[in-house]
């Protein structure tokens, strides 16, 4: 009995320890040092650039990037927006890039007749941009065979 | 009273009368032409005008909304009066309780946006040239995708609901449309 006492007490100290309340004075919160009464200022909000050239890659696996808007365009199973463009049958008549072939496999490497459900949110991997500065210092750089 | 005196007052009165007949008939047919009526029943207040609010005819920069009866009910008063009596149809399922549930109104999607589409087809998209006139489009300040397509489609015959469809609502399922881009089970 004393032993099982005693090993709640240390498990419950364990866990209060290492709970965040412990270390609650050294977390910066995202609002950063503000206290609770201060307004955070609001980022300026980045327009997606309207209409594009498709952009080139800068290494080899990387998904293309959306050269236009893609405001209000609904991906549900009940459709999808982007294929009615960009699907096999459409891209030639929208003038469209057509989606990779790789969409069409499913997880055991099986080819399906349509977009493979793995591949079906083109948002996961494919996104539109906004002209703005890094965020954070970047010196990635793409292979010499990728330069452009 | 002579005769003639007689007459004139009928027609004065009748005339009076007709007035105010038209007035409140015109009144009440205006009322029934507004978003506030229009979602007063569940139906459409949970279901299509849920999602109206998440498109660009509800928000936009400018401000300019494009409500209930300016897509669906025509401007012009013989087309809308055949509307309007078309409509009587709905009352009619509307107390049947045809679309009364969520799954009763999904169930009934595809053929409800049918009618829409078949409408706006046959008639030229007329309620979206209301506002959005092909002739005084300016193509240099459209993106590239639009004036692509508005040329081509423009030249082929085809009409703003062939390729705008699901603008303001949720699309039905799609499959029999386009295979291609919906998601099949295998």
């Amino acid at each position: 009995m004393k032993k099982i006492i005693f090993m709640s007490m240390a498990i419950s100290a364990g866990i209060f320890g290492l709970s965040p309340y412990a270390v609650a004075e050294h977390v910066q919160s995202l609002r950063g040092e503000l206290t609770l009464e201060e307004d955070s200022v609001a980022p300026t909000l980045k327009q997606y650039q309207k209409d594009e050239a498709p952009m080139q890659r800068d290494y080899l696996q990387q998904p293309p990037l959306i050269p236009h808007k893609i405001a209000e365009y609904r991906i549900t199973i009940k459709h999808n927006k982007c294929l009615s463009c960009h699907s096999w049958t459409n891209y030639k008549a929208r003038g469209a890039t057509k989606i990779s072939q790789t969409h069409f496999e499913n997880r055991d490497g099986a080819v399906m007749s349509n977009v493979s459900a793995l591949r079906y949110f083109c948002t996961q991997c494919h996104v539109p941009q906004v002209k703005a500065p890094p965020l954070v210092e970047n010196e990635f750089e793409p292979v010499d065979s990728m330069r452009h | 009273m002579s005769k003639k005196k007689i007459s004139l007052s009928v027609l004065i009165i009748g005339f009076i009368i007709g007035i105010v007949f038209w007035g409140a008939f015109n009144w009440t047919l205006e009322l029934t032409n507004t978003e506030e009526f229009c979602i007063s029943c569940h139906e459409m207040r949970d279901n299509v005008y849920v999602e109206y609010q998440d498109t660009i005819h509800y928000a936009n920069r400018t401000g300019v909304r494009a409500t209930c009866p300016d897509c669906h009910v025509p401007k012009e008063w013989v087309y809308k009066i055949q509307r309007k009596i078309q409509a009587s149809n709905e009352l009619y399922h509307k107390a049947l309780g045809t679309i009364n549930t969520r799954e009763k109104f999904e169930a009934k999607r595809l053929e409800l946006a049918r009618h829409e589409w078949d409408r706006m087809k046959a008639n030229d998209s007329r309620e979206c040239r209301n506002c959005h006139n092909y002739d005084d489009m300016d193509y240099p300040s459209q993106g590239r995708r639009a004036v692509d397509n508005h040329v081509k489609g423009f030249a082929n015959g085809e009409t703003c609901i062939d390729c705008h469809k699901g603008v303001a609502h949720e699309l039905p399922d799609m499959i029999e449309d386009d295979s291609s881009a919906v998601l099949l089970k295998h």
